[in-house]
Protein backbone atom coordinates (compact mmCIF):
# COMPACT_ATOMS: atom_id res chain seq x y z
CA UNK A 1 0.00 0.00 0.00
CA UNK A 2 1.36 3.43 -0.92
CA UNK A 3 0.43 6.74 0.58
CA UNK A 4 0.04 9.81 -1.56
CA UNK A 5 2.07 12.47 0.21
CA UNK A 6 1.07 15.16 -2.21
CA UNK A 7 4.58 15.53 -3.54
CA UNK A 8 4.38 16.72 -7.15
CA UNK A 9 5.97 14.41 -9.71
CA UNK A 10 9.17 15.39 -11.47
CA UNK A 11 7.84 16.84 -14.70
CA UNK A 12 11.21 16.89 -16.34
CA UNK A 13 11.17 20.62 -17.03
CA UNK A 14 14.59 22.17 -17.10
CA UNK A 15 15.34 25.29 -15.11
CA UNK A 16 15.53 27.35 -18.28
CA UNK A 17 11.93 26.53 -19.08
CA UNK A 18 12.65 24.24 -21.99
CA UNK A 19 11.24 20.76 -22.21
CA UNK A 20 13.33 18.33 -20.25
CA UNK A 21 13.31 15.49 -22.77
CA UNK A 22 13.91 15.76 -26.50
CA UNK A 23 10.56 14.20 -27.29
CA UNK A 24 8.84 16.89 -25.22
CA UNK A 25 10.02 19.63 -27.53
CA UNK A 26 7.15 18.94 -29.90
CA UNK A 27 4.50 19.36 -27.22
CA UNK A 28 2.18 22.30 -27.79
CA UNK A 29 2.40 23.08 -24.09
CA UNK A 30 6.19 23.16 -24.19
CA UNK A 31 6.19 25.24 -27.35
CA UNK A 32 3.74 27.74 -25.87
CA UNK A 33 5.73 27.98 -22.63
CA UNK A 34 8.99 28.47 -24.45
CA UNK A 35 7.52 31.05 -26.82
CA UNK A 36 6.05 32.96 -23.88
CA UNK A 37 9.34 32.91 -21.99
CA UNK A 38 11.22 34.03 -25.07
CA UNK A 39 8.80 36.89 -25.75
CA UNK A 40 8.46 37.97 -22.16
CA UNK A 41 11.28 36.81 -19.91
CA UNK A 42 10.64 37.59 -16.22
CA UNK A 43 12.99 40.59 -16.15
CA UNK A 44 11.06 42.14 -19.02
CA UNK A 45 7.62 41.14 -17.73
CA UNK A 46 8.24 42.64 -14.31
CA UNK A 47 11.18 45.03 -14.66
CA UNK A 48 12.87 46.84 -11.78
CA UNK A 49 14.70 49.31 -14.03
CA UNK A 50 13.51 51.65 -16.71
CA UNK A 51 15.28 53.91 -19.20
CA UNK A 52 16.15 57.32 -17.80
CA UNK A 53 14.18 59.11 -20.52
CA UNK A 54 10.94 57.88 -18.94
CA UNK A 55 10.76 61.04 -16.88
CA UNK A 56 7.53 62.93 -17.49
CA UNK A 57 4.09 63.17 -15.91
CA UNK A 58 2.59 62.06 -19.19
CA UNK A 59 3.73 58.51 -18.42
CA UNK A 60 1.47 58.18 -15.38
CA UNK A 61 -1.70 58.31 -17.45
CA UNK A 62 -1.23 54.80 -18.78
CA UNK A 63 -1.17 53.25 -15.34
CA UNK A 64 -3.97 55.57 -14.17
CA UNK A 65 -6.07 54.26 -17.05
CA UNK A 66 -5.45 50.68 -15.96
CA UNK A 67 -6.15 51.56 -12.32
CA UNK A 68 -9.41 53.30 -13.26
CA UNK A 69 -10.40 50.28 -15.34
CA UNK A 70 -9.87 48.10 -12.27
CA UNK A 71 -12.17 50.36 -10.22
CA UNK A 72 -14.74 50.37 -13.04
CA UNK A 73 -14.78 46.58 -13.08
CA UNK A 74 -14.95 46.16 -9.30
CA UNK A 75 -17.79 48.70 -8.90
CA UNK A 76 -19.58 47.18 -11.88
CA UNK A 77 -19.34 43.77 -10.25
CA UNK A 78 -20.88 45.12 -7.05
CA UNK A 79 -23.75 46.59 -9.09
CA UNK A 80 -24.13 43.23 -10.84
CA UNK A 81 -24.37 41.38 -7.54
CA UNK A 82 -27.41 43.40 -6.48
CA UNK A 83 -29.10 43.64 -9.88
CA UNK A 84 -29.98 46.45 -12.28
CA UNK A 85 -32.72 48.13 -10.21
CA UNK A 86 -30.81 48.24 -6.91
CA UNK A 87 -29.14 51.58 -7.43
CA UNK A 88 -32.47 53.31 -8.13
CA UNK A 89 -33.97 52.15 -4.84
CA UNK A 90 -31.11 52.24 -2.36
CA UNK A 91 -28.82 55.05 -1.23
CA UNK A 92 -26.00 52.54 -0.99
CA UNK A 93 -26.73 51.44 -4.53
CA UNK A 94 -26.73 55.05 -5.72
CA UNK A 95 -23.33 55.53 -4.08
CA UNK A 96 -21.89 52.47 -5.81
CA UNK A 97 -23.35 53.71 -9.09
CA UNK A 98 -21.65 57.04 -8.44
CA UNK A 99 -18.35 55.24 -7.90
CA UNK A 100 -18.91 53.41 -11.17
CA UNK A 101 -19.75 56.57 -13.10
CA UNK A 102 -16.84 58.65 -11.80
CA UNK A 103 -14.35 55.85 -12.34
CA UNK A 104 -15.54 55.69 -15.96
CA UNK A 105 -15.01 59.44 -16.32
CA UNK A 106 -11.49 59.15 -14.91
CA UNK A 107 -10.81 56.12 -17.09
CA UNK A 108 -11.63 58.03 -20.26
CA UNK A 109 -9.91 61.22 -19.10
CA UNK A 110 -6.68 59.31 -18.43
CA UNK A 111 -6.94 57.16 -21.54
CA UNK A 112 -7.41 60.13 -23.88
CA UNK A 113 -4.43 61.98 -22.39
CA UNK A 114 -2.44 58.74 -22.62
CA UNK A 115 -3.44 58.40 -26.26
CA UNK A 116 -2.46 61.97 -27.15
CA UNK A 117 0.79 61.60 -25.25
CA UNK A 118 1.66 58.47 -27.17
CA UNK A 119 0.71 60.19 -30.40
CA UNK A 120 3.14 63.04 -29.81
CA UNK A 121 5.83 60.52 -28.87
CA UNK A 122 5.13 58.65 -32.13
CA UNK A 123 5.00 55.64 -29.84
CA UNK A 124 4.51 53.23 -32.74
CA UNK A 125 8.18 53.53 -33.71
CA UNK A 126 10.48 50.57 -33.33
CA UNK A 127 8.11 47.68 -33.94
CA UNK A 128 5.46 49.10 -31.63
CA UNK A 129 2.70 49.35 -34.24
CA UNK A 130 0.69 46.53 -32.66
CA UNK A 131 0.91 48.33 -29.31
CA UNK A 132 -0.55 51.46 -30.89
CA UNK A 133 -3.29 49.58 -32.73
CA UNK A 134 -4.40 47.60 -29.68
CA UNK A 135 -4.51 50.88 -27.75
CA UNK A 136 -6.71 52.58 -30.33
CA UNK A 137 -9.02 49.57 -30.61
CA UNK A 138 -9.24 49.41 -26.81
CA UNK A 139 -10.38 53.02 -26.81
CA UNK A 140 -13.02 52.38 -29.47
CA UNK A 141 -14.39 49.29 -27.71
CA UNK A 142 -14.37 51.18 -24.41
CA UNK A 143 -16.55 53.86 -26.01
CA UNK A 144 -19.01 51.09 -26.91
CA UNK A 145 -18.86 49.65 -23.40
CA UNK A 146 -19.59 53.04 -21.86
CA UNK A 147 -22.34 53.73 -24.37
CA UNK A 148 -24.17 50.51 -23.52
CA UNK A 149 -23.77 51.44 -19.87
CA UNK A 150 -25.58 54.71 -20.45
CA UNK A 151 -28.31 52.73 -22.26
CA UNK A 152 -28.63 50.37 -19.28
CA UNK A 153 -29.31 53.04 -16.66
CA UNK A 154 -33.13 52.62 -16.88
CA UNK A 155 -33.75 56.32 -16.35
CA UNK A 156 -34.61 59.37 -18.44
CA UNK A 157 -31.05 59.69 -19.72
CA UNK A 158 -31.01 56.17 -21.10
CA UNK A 159 -34.42 56.68 -22.70
CA UNK A 160 -33.26 59.81 -24.47
CA UNK A 161 -29.87 58.42 -25.52
CA UNK A 162 -31.40 55.23 -26.91
CA UNK A 163 -34.09 57.00 -28.91
CA UNK A 164 -31.51 59.40 -30.35
CA UNK A 165 -28.70 56.91 -30.95
CA UNK A 166 -30.95 54.45 -32.74
CA UNK A 167 -30.93 56.63 -35.87
CA UNK A 168 -27.17 56.45 -36.30
CA UNK A 169 -26.97 52.73 -35.53
CA UNK A 170 -29.95 51.92 -37.75
CA UNK A 171 -28.55 53.92 -40.67
CA UNK A 172 -25.54 51.58 -40.77
CA UNK A 173 -27.77 48.50 -40.84
CA UNK A 174 -26.38 47.39 -37.47
CA UNK A 175 -29.73 48.16 -35.85
CA UNK A 176 -30.99 44.89 -37.27
CA UNK A 177 -28.96 42.97 -34.68
CA UNK A 178 -27.91 45.67 -32.21
CA UNK A 179 -31.12 47.19 -30.88
CA UNK A 180 -30.28 50.10 -28.59
CA UNK A 181 -33.87 50.28 -27.32
CA UNK A 182 -33.73 46.67 -26.09
CA UNK A 183 -32.67 47.06 -22.47
CA UNK A 184 -31.94 43.37 -21.93
CA UNK A 185 -29.67 43.15 -24.95
CA UNK A 186 -27.78 46.33 -24.06
CA UNK A 187 -27.29 45.20 -20.46
CA UNK A 188 -25.77 41.92 -21.64
CA UNK A 189 -23.39 43.75 -23.97
CA UNK A 190 -22.47 46.14 -21.18
CA UNK A 191 -21.77 43.69 -18.39
CA UNK A 192 -20.47 40.72 -20.38
CA UNK A 193 -19.39 41.04 -24.00
CA UNK A 194 -17.75 44.46 -24.21
CA UNK A 195 -15.95 44.36 -20.83
CA UNK A 196 -14.51 40.99 -21.83
CA UNK A 197 -13.14 42.47 -25.05
CA UNK A 198 -11.84 45.61 -23.31
CA UNK A 199 -10.01 43.61 -20.65
CA UNK A 200 -8.59 41.26 -23.28
CA UNK A 201 -7.37 44.13 -25.46
CA UNK A 202 -5.93 46.09 -22.56
CA UNK A 203 -4.18 42.92 -21.39
CA UNK A 204 -2.62 42.39 -24.82
CA UNK A 205 -1.72 46.08 -24.98
CA UNK A 206 0.07 45.96 -21.62
CA UNK A 207 1.92 42.77 -22.57
CA UNK A 208 3.07 44.42 -25.78
CA UNK A 209 4.31 47.39 -23.78
CA UNK A 210 6.22 44.98 -21.58
CA UNK A 211 7.67 43.23 -24.59
CA UNK A 212 8.65 46.21 -26.72
CA UNK A 213 9.33 48.70 -23.98
CA UNK A 214 8.66 52.42 -23.85
CA UNK A 215 9.53 54.13 -27.09
CA UNK A 216 12.86 56.03 -26.97
CA UNK A 217 12.97 59.76 -27.73
CA UNK A 218 13.48 61.15 -31.20
CA UNK A 219 17.05 61.93 -32.05
CA UNK A 220 17.56 65.68 -32.22
CA UNK A 221 17.61 66.95 -35.82
CA UNK A 222 21.24 68.08 -35.66
CA UNK A 223 22.31 64.68 -34.38
CA UNK A 224 20.32 62.36 -36.54
CA UNK A 225 22.77 62.24 -39.43
CA UNK A 226 25.59 60.93 -37.30
CA UNK A 227 23.57 58.42 -35.34
CA UNK A 228 23.74 55.10 -37.09
CA UNK A 229 21.25 52.64 -35.75
CA UNK A 230 22.11 49.02 -35.71
CA UNK A 231 18.81 47.74 -34.46
CA UNK A 232 15.25 48.83 -34.64
CA UNK A 233 13.50 49.27 -31.34
CA UNK A 234 14.13 46.76 -28.63
CA UNK A 235 13.52 43.80 -30.89
CA UNK A 236 16.12 42.47 -33.29
CA UNK A 237 15.80 43.15 -36.96
CA UNK A 238 14.27 40.19 -38.76
CA UNK A 239 16.52 37.77 -40.54
CA UNK A 240 15.84 39.11 -43.98
CA UNK A 241 16.05 42.79 -43.05
CA UNK A 242 18.88 45.15 -42.48
CA UNK A 243 19.04 48.89 -41.95
CA UNK A 244 21.17 51.27 -43.95
CA UNK A 245 23.00 54.19 -42.41
CA UNK A 246 21.05 56.62 -44.48
CA UNK A 247 18.49 58.63 -42.59
CA UNK A 248 15.37 59.41 -44.53
CA UNK A 249 12.42 61.41 -43.38
CA UNK B 1 20.63 24.44 -47.61
CA UNK B 2 17.29 25.94 -48.39
CA UNK B 3 16.69 28.59 -50.97
CA UNK B 4 15.46 30.92 -48.26
CA UNK B 5 18.82 31.02 -46.55
CA UNK B 6 20.38 32.28 -49.78
CA UNK B 7 17.91 35.15 -50.04
CA UNK B 8 19.47 38.58 -50.08
CA UNK B 9 18.51 40.52 -46.97
CA UNK B 10 16.04 43.29 -47.68
CA UNK B 11 17.70 46.64 -47.15
CA UNK B 12 15.68 49.58 -45.98
CA UNK B 13 16.60 53.02 -44.83
CA UNK B 14 16.19 54.26 -41.26
CA UNK B 15 13.03 56.30 -41.04
CA UNK B 16 12.64 58.43 -37.92
CA UNK B 17 8.85 58.09 -37.92
CA UNK B 18 9.06 54.32 -38.05
CA UNK B 19 12.35 53.25 -36.50
CA UNK B 20 14.19 54.01 -33.28
CA UNK B 21 17.68 53.77 -32.03
CA UNK B 22 18.24 51.18 -29.36
CA UNK B 23 18.70 52.77 -25.97
CA UNK B 24 22.17 52.32 -24.53
CA UNK B 25 21.83 55.04 -21.94
CA UNK B 26 21.16 55.12 -18.25
CA UNK B 27 18.52 53.02 -16.49
CA UNK B 28 16.94 54.02 -13.22
CA UNK B 29 15.21 51.99 -10.49
CA UNK B 30 11.53 51.38 -11.16
CA UNK B 31 9.01 49.53 -8.97
CA UNK B 32 6.23 48.42 -11.29
CA UNK B 33 4.02 46.85 -8.63
CA UNK B 34 4.36 49.85 -6.33
CA UNK B 35 3.33 52.12 -9.19
CA UNK B 36 0.21 50.07 -9.90
CA UNK B 37 -0.77 49.96 -6.22
CA UNK B 38 -0.26 53.71 -5.80
CA UNK B 39 -2.31 54.38 -8.95
CA UNK B 40 -5.20 52.22 -7.73
CA UNK B 41 -5.16 53.91 -4.32
CA UNK B 42 -5.05 57.41 -5.84
CA UNK B 43 -7.83 56.66 -8.33
CA UNK B 44 -9.96 55.01 -5.63
CA UNK B 45 -9.61 57.99 -3.30
CA UNK B 46 -10.44 60.37 -6.14
CA UNK B 47 -13.48 58.32 -7.18
CA UNK B 48 -14.80 58.08 -3.61
CA UNK B 49 -14.33 61.82 -3.18
CA UNK B 50 -16.19 62.65 -6.38
CA UNK B 51 -18.98 60.19 -5.52
CA UNK B 52 -19.41 61.61 -2.03
CA UNK B 53 -19.41 65.22 -3.21
CA UNK B 54 -21.33 64.96 -6.48
CA UNK B 55 -23.20 61.59 -6.38
CA UNK B 56 -24.65 60.65 -9.82
CA UNK B 57 -27.75 61.66 -11.76
CA UNK B 58 -30.85 59.48 -11.88
CA UNK B 59 -33.81 61.33 -13.38
CA UNK B 60 -36.94 59.21 -13.36
CA UNK B 61 -37.88 57.69 -16.71
CA UNK B 62 -40.88 58.89 -18.65
CA UNK B 63 -43.70 56.36 -18.81
CA UNK B 64 -46.69 56.39 -21.13
CA UNK B 65 -48.74 56.97 -18.00
CA UNK B 66 -46.71 59.98 -16.85
CA UNK B 67 -46.68 61.41 -20.39
CA UNK B 68 -50.44 61.06 -20.90
CA UNK B 69 -51.15 62.34 -17.41
CA UNK B 70 -48.90 65.38 -17.69
CA UNK B 71 -49.68 66.22 -21.30
CA UNK B 72 -52.77 64.30 -22.48
CA UNK B 73 -53.25 66.49 -25.55
CA UNK B 74 -49.73 65.72 -26.80
CA UNK B 75 -50.43 62.05 -26.18
CA UNK B 76 -53.70 62.21 -28.16
CA UNK B 77 -52.00 64.11 -31.00
CA UNK B 78 -49.32 61.43 -31.14
CA UNK B 79 -51.80 58.56 -30.87
CA UNK B 80 -53.76 59.68 -33.92
CA UNK B 81 -50.54 59.73 -36.00
CA UNK B 82 -49.85 56.19 -34.83
CA UNK B 83 -53.35 55.14 -35.90
CA UNK B 84 -53.19 56.72 -39.35
CA UNK B 85 -49.56 55.71 -39.95
CA UNK B 86 -48.01 59.17 -40.20
CA UNK B 87 -45.90 59.18 -37.01
CA UNK B 88 -42.13 59.11 -36.96
CA UNK B 89 -42.07 55.41 -36.14
CA UNK B 90 -44.76 54.54 -38.70
CA UNK B 91 -42.75 56.18 -41.48
CA UNK B 92 -39.28 55.24 -40.18
CA UNK B 93 -38.37 52.41 -42.51
CA UNK B 94 -35.90 49.62 -41.61
CA UNK B 95 -35.49 48.01 -39.16
CA UNK B 96 -39.11 48.76 -38.07
CA UNK B 97 -41.09 48.74 -41.31
CA UNK B 98 -40.80 48.92 -45.07
CA UNK B 99 -41.66 52.56 -45.70
CA UNK B 100 -40.30 53.30 -49.19
CA UNK B 101 -37.70 55.98 -49.98
CA UNK B 102 -36.75 56.82 -46.40
CA UNK B 103 -33.56 54.77 -46.05
CA UNK B 104 -30.37 56.74 -45.64
CA UNK B 105 -27.76 56.17 -48.31
CA UNK B 106 -24.42 57.32 -49.64
CA UNK B 107 -24.59 56.82 -53.38
CA UNK B 108 -25.50 53.20 -53.97
CA UNK B 109 -24.63 52.25 -50.39
CA UNK B 110 -27.86 51.68 -48.51
CA UNK B 111 -27.07 49.51 -45.47
CA UNK B 112 -30.31 49.79 -43.52
CA UNK B 113 -32.30 48.73 -46.58
CA UNK B 114 -29.94 45.82 -47.14
CA UNK B 115 -30.34 44.75 -43.51
CA UNK B 116 -34.15 44.91 -43.78
CA UNK B 117 -36.90 44.85 -41.18
CA UNK B 118 -35.90 43.02 -37.99
CA UNK B 119 -38.09 44.66 -35.33
CA UNK B 120 -41.42 44.99 -37.14
CA UNK B 121 -43.78 47.62 -35.80
CA UNK B 122 -47.24 48.32 -37.20
CA UNK B 123 -48.12 51.41 -35.21
CA UNK B 124 -51.86 51.23 -35.91
CA UNK B 125 -52.11 47.70 -34.55
CA UNK B 126 -49.25 47.64 -32.02
CA UNK B 127 -49.79 51.04 -30.44
CA UNK B 128 -53.55 51.57 -30.73
CA UNK B 129 -55.89 48.77 -31.79
CA UNK B 130 -54.32 45.69 -30.16
CA UNK B 131 -53.80 47.36 -26.75
CA UNK B 132 -57.43 48.54 -26.81
CA UNK B 133 -58.58 45.00 -27.61
CA UNK B 134 -56.92 43.83 -24.38
CA UNK B 135 -59.31 45.99 -22.32
CA UNK B 136 -61.92 43.79 -20.60
CA UNK B 137 -65.65 44.45 -20.87
CA UNK B 138 -65.46 47.34 -23.34
CA UNK B 139 -68.25 46.78 -25.87
CA UNK B 140 -68.16 50.44 -26.98
CA UNK B 141 -64.43 50.22 -27.72
CA UNK B 142 -64.79 46.86 -29.46
CA UNK B 143 -67.56 48.27 -31.64
CA UNK B 144 -65.44 51.30 -32.52
CA UNK B 145 -62.50 49.09 -33.51
CA UNK B 146 -64.73 46.87 -35.61
CA UNK B 147 -66.26 49.88 -37.36
CA UNK B 148 -62.84 51.40 -38.03
CA UNK B 149 -61.33 48.19 -39.41
CA UNK B 150 -64.41 47.48 -41.53
CA UNK B 151 -64.25 50.87 -43.25
CA UNK B 152 -62.46 51.46 -46.53
CA UNK B 153 -58.96 52.95 -46.38
CA UNK B 154 -60.35 56.17 -47.85
CA UNK B 155 -62.98 56.41 -45.10
CA UNK B 156 -60.38 55.66 -42.42
CA UNK B 157 -58.14 58.37 -43.85
CA UNK B 158 -61.03 60.88 -43.89
CA UNK B 159 -61.86 60.19 -40.21
CA UNK B 160 -58.25 60.33 -39.01
CA UNK B 161 -57.45 63.44 -41.07
CA UNK B 162 -60.43 65.25 -39.60
CA UNK B 163 -59.54 64.17 -36.07
CA UNK B 164 -55.84 65.02 -36.55
CA UNK B 165 -56.83 68.51 -37.64
CA UNK B 166 -59.14 69.04 -34.69
CA UNK B 167 -56.94 67.48 -32.01
CA UNK B 168 -54.53 70.37 -32.43
CA UNK B 169 -57.25 72.45 -30.70
CA UNK B 170 -58.07 69.80 -28.12
CA UNK B 171 -58.42 70.47 -24.44
CA UNK B 172 -58.41 68.11 -21.52
CA UNK B 173 -61.50 68.47 -19.36
CA UNK B 174 -62.86 66.22 -16.61
CA UNK B 175 -60.47 63.39 -17.37
CA UNK B 176 -61.00 63.20 -21.09
CA UNK B 177 -59.70 64.78 -24.27
CA UNK B 178 -62.23 67.22 -25.74
CA UNK B 179 -62.01 67.97 -29.45
CA UNK B 180 -64.33 70.24 -31.47
CA UNK B 181 -67.34 68.48 -32.97
CA UNK B 182 -66.64 66.80 -36.31
CA UNK B 183 -67.05 63.71 -38.44
CA UNK B 184 -64.47 61.43 -36.85
CA UNK B 185 -66.45 58.18 -37.05
CA UNK B 186 -65.15 55.79 -34.37
CA UNK B 187 -61.78 57.56 -34.12
CA UNK B 188 -62.87 59.80 -31.26
CA UNK B 189 -63.81 56.80 -29.13
CA UNK B 190 -60.60 55.00 -30.08
CA UNK B 191 -58.24 57.85 -29.19
CA UNK B 192 -60.23 58.85 -26.12
CA UNK B 193 -60.19 55.26 -24.84
CA UNK B 194 -56.49 54.89 -25.56
CA UNK B 195 -55.78 58.11 -23.63
CA UNK B 196 -57.74 56.80 -20.66
CA UNK B 197 -55.94 53.48 -20.88
CA UNK B 198 -52.58 55.29 -20.99
CA UNK B 199 -53.46 57.44 -17.98
CA UNK B 200 -54.37 54.33 -16.00
CA UNK B 201 -50.93 52.80 -16.65
CA UNK B 202 -52.36 49.82 -18.51
CA UNK B 203 -50.85 50.85 -21.85
CA UNK B 204 -47.27 50.72 -20.50
CA UNK B 205 -47.54 47.00 -19.85
CA UNK B 206 -49.40 46.32 -23.08
CA UNK B 207 -46.62 47.89 -25.15
CA UNK B 208 -43.67 45.91 -23.79
CA UNK B 209 -42.45 43.83 -26.67
CA UNK B 210 -42.71 40.41 -25.16
CA UNK B 211 -44.69 37.32 -25.80
CA UNK B 212 -43.84 35.84 -22.44
CA UNK B 213 -44.06 36.75 -18.77
CA UNK B 214 -40.56 38.24 -18.52
CA UNK B 215 -39.74 41.05 -20.88
CA UNK B 216 -36.73 43.32 -21.30
CA UNK B 217 -37.34 44.80 -24.77
CA UNK B 218 -38.75 48.32 -24.49
CA UNK B 219 -38.50 49.16 -28.18
CA UNK B 220 -42.23 49.74 -28.72
CA UNK B 221 -42.99 51.98 -25.73
CA UNK B 222 -39.75 53.93 -26.21
CA UNK B 223 -40.47 54.68 -29.86
CA UNK B 224 -44.08 55.58 -29.04
CA UNK B 225 -42.96 58.03 -26.34
CA UNK B 226 -40.27 59.46 -28.65
CA UNK B 227 -42.89 60.15 -31.33
CA UNK B 228 -44.48 62.78 -29.07
CA UNK B 229 -43.03 66.13 -28.12
CA UNK B 230 -43.10 65.55 -24.36
CA UNK B 231 -39.82 63.60 -24.22
CA UNK B 232 -37.98 65.96 -26.54
CA UNK B 233 -39.22 69.01 -24.60
CA UNK B 234 -37.81 67.52 -21.40
CA UNK B 235 -34.54 66.76 -23.19
CA UNK B 236 -34.36 70.29 -24.55
CA UNK B 237 -34.69 71.58 -21.01
CA UNK B 238 -31.80 69.34 -19.99
CA UNK B 239 -29.62 70.54 -22.90
CA UNK B 240 -29.68 67.06 -24.44
CA UNK B 241 -31.09 67.66 -27.90
CA UNK B 242 -29.05 67.13 -31.02
CA UNK B 243 -28.41 70.81 -31.71
CA UNK B 244 -27.18 71.17 -28.12
CA UNK B 245 -24.44 68.53 -28.55
CA UNK B 246 -26.83 66.27 -26.67
CA UNK B 247 -25.12 62.92 -27.21
CA UNK B 248 -22.15 63.94 -25.08
CA UNK B 249 -24.19 65.64 -22.36
CA UNK B 250 -25.75 64.25 -19.22
CA UNK B 251 -28.82 65.30 -17.27
CA UNK B 252 -28.17 68.07 -14.79
CA UNK B 253 -24.67 69.48 -14.76
CA UNK B 254 -22.88 66.15 -14.73
CA UNK B 255 -20.22 65.25 -17.27
CA UNK B 256 -21.58 62.86 -19.85
CA UNK B 257 -19.91 61.02 -22.69
CA UNK B 258 -17.48 63.84 -23.47
CA UNK B 259 -15.43 61.40 -25.55
CA UNK B 260 -18.21 61.54 -28.16
CA UNK B 261 -17.44 65.19 -28.91
CA UNK B 262 -16.14 64.53 -32.40
CA UNK B 263 -19.12 62.34 -33.30
CA UNK B 264 -21.46 65.05 -32.02
CA UNK B 265 -19.52 67.81 -33.76
CA UNK B 266 -20.44 66.60 -37.24
CA UNK B 267 -24.14 67.06 -36.51
CA UNK B 268 -23.52 70.74 -35.80
CA UNK B 269 -21.77 71.67 -39.06
CA UNK B 270 -23.07 72.23 -42.58
CA UNK B 271 -23.98 70.45 -44.74
CA UNK B 272 -24.42 67.55 -42.32
CA UNK B 273 -26.71 69.48 -39.96
CA UNK B 274 -29.35 69.64 -42.69
CA UNK B 275 -28.60 66.45 -44.60
CA UNK B 276 -31.30 63.79 -44.93
CA UNK B 277 -28.51 61.20 -44.79
CA UNK B 278 -26.66 62.81 -41.89
CA UNK B 279 -26.62 59.73 -39.63
CA UNK B 280 -25.03 57.49 -42.23
CA UNK B 281 -22.64 60.22 -43.35
CA UNK B 282 -21.47 60.93 -39.80
CA UNK B 283 -20.96 57.25 -39.13
CA UNK B 284 -19.01 56.89 -42.37
CA UNK B 285 -16.77 59.83 -41.43
CA UNK B 286 -16.17 58.40 -37.95
CA UNK B 287 -15.40 54.94 -39.35
CA UNK B 288 -12.83 56.40 -41.73
CA UNK B 289 -11.26 58.55 -39.00
CA UNK B 290 -11.10 55.58 -36.62
CA UNK B 291 -9.39 53.41 -39.21
CA UNK B 292 -6.95 56.24 -39.97
CA UNK B 293 -6.16 56.61 -36.28
CA UNK B 294 -5.58 52.89 -35.84
CA UNK B 295 -3.40 52.65 -38.94
CA UNK B 296 -1.56 55.92 -38.34
CA UNK B 297 1.84 54.22 -38.02
CA UNK B 298 1.53 53.06 -41.62
CA UNK B 299 0.45 56.35 -43.19
CA UNK B 300 3.28 58.57 -44.47
CA UNK B 301 2.73 62.20 -43.64
CA UNK B 302 0.30 61.60 -40.81
CA UNK B 303 2.85 59.59 -38.87
CA UNK B 304 5.33 62.46 -39.22
CA UNK B 305 3.07 64.97 -37.42
CA UNK B 306 4.58 64.23 -33.98
CA UNK B 307 8.10 64.91 -35.29
CA UNK B 308 7.02 68.04 -37.12
CA UNK B 309 5.07 69.53 -34.20
CA UNK B 310 7.98 68.85 -31.81
CA UNK B 311 5.68 68.49 -28.82
CA UNK B 312 7.94 65.57 -27.94
CA UNK B 313 10.57 68.09 -26.83
CA UNK B 314 8.28 69.01 -23.94
CA UNK B 315 7.67 65.37 -23.04
CA UNK B 316 11.35 64.44 -23.10
CA UNK B 317 12.72 67.82 -22.05
CA UNK B 318 14.68 66.28 -19.18
CA UNK B 319 16.28 63.83 -21.57
CA UNK B 320 17.25 66.54 -24.04
CA UNK B 321 18.51 68.73 -21.21
CA UNK B 322 20.66 65.85 -20.00
CA UNK B 323 21.80 65.32 -23.54
CA UNK B 324 22.84 68.98 -23.85
CA UNK B 325 24.72 69.06 -20.57
CA UNK B 326 26.32 65.76 -21.40
CA UNK B 327 27.54 67.09 -24.71
CA UNK B 328 29.08 70.22 -23.22
CA UNK B 329 32.02 68.26 -21.91
CA UNK B 330 32.66 66.10 -24.93
CA UNK B 331 32.93 66.27 -28.67
CA UNK B 332 30.86 63.21 -29.30
CA UNK B 333 27.06 63.54 -29.43
CA UNK B 334 26.09 59.95 -28.89
CA UNK B 335 23.75 58.66 -26.19
CA UNK B 336 23.80 60.60 -22.94
CA UNK B 337 24.91 58.07 -20.38
CA UNK B 338 27.10 55.61 -22.17
CA UNK B 339 29.96 56.81 -19.99
CA UNK B 340 28.90 54.63 -17.13
CA UNK B 341 28.63 50.97 -17.95
CA UNK B 342 27.60 50.17 -14.42
CA UNK B 343 24.42 52.19 -14.84
CA UNK B 344 23.10 49.94 -17.57
CA UNK B 345 21.35 46.69 -16.70
CA UNK B 346 22.72 43.45 -18.05
CA UNK B 347 19.84 43.07 -20.48
CA UNK B 348 18.06 45.54 -22.69
CA UNK B 349 15.18 45.61 -20.27
CA UNK B 350 12.09 47.53 -21.14
CA UNK B 351 9.16 48.97 -19.32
Amino acid sequence: MTIDTGTPPDLGVAADGSAGLPEDAGQLTAKLRNAALEALPPERMMPDRQPAYVASWIYVFGVITVAALAVVIVTGMVLSVMGPTWWHLSSTGLFVNSLHMWSVEIFFFAMIIHLWGKFFMAAWRGRRRATWITGVVSFVVSVGAAFTGYLSQQNFDSQWISTQAKDGINSTGAGAIFNVTNFGQMLMWHIMLLPLVVVLLVGIHVLLVRRRGVVPPFALPDRSAEQVPTTVGSAPVTANETITNEVTP
Amino acid sequence: MSAASHATPKVRAFKPDRDVEEWHGKYVPYDLIKEVIVAIVVVSVLVVGLAVIFSSPDDKPVTVQSWSTTNPVDFAQTAITELDGTSGTATYGPPYNNTPDVSQSIGPINPDKWAGVHHPINTSLDYVLNPLRSLPHSPQVEAAITEYQSATPAQQAAWTAAYEKSVAKATFVNGSVQVPTGDYGPVGVIIGSLTSMARSGALDGALVSSHQFYGTDYTKPLLFIADGTYLSDLAQGQHLSGDQWGMMNETGSYPGQAWLWLYTLWYQVAPLNTSANADLQVWAIMMVLTVLLALLPFIPGLRSIPRWTRVYRLIWRQHYRDLGSDNEGRTSTTSPATSSASESPPVHSTV
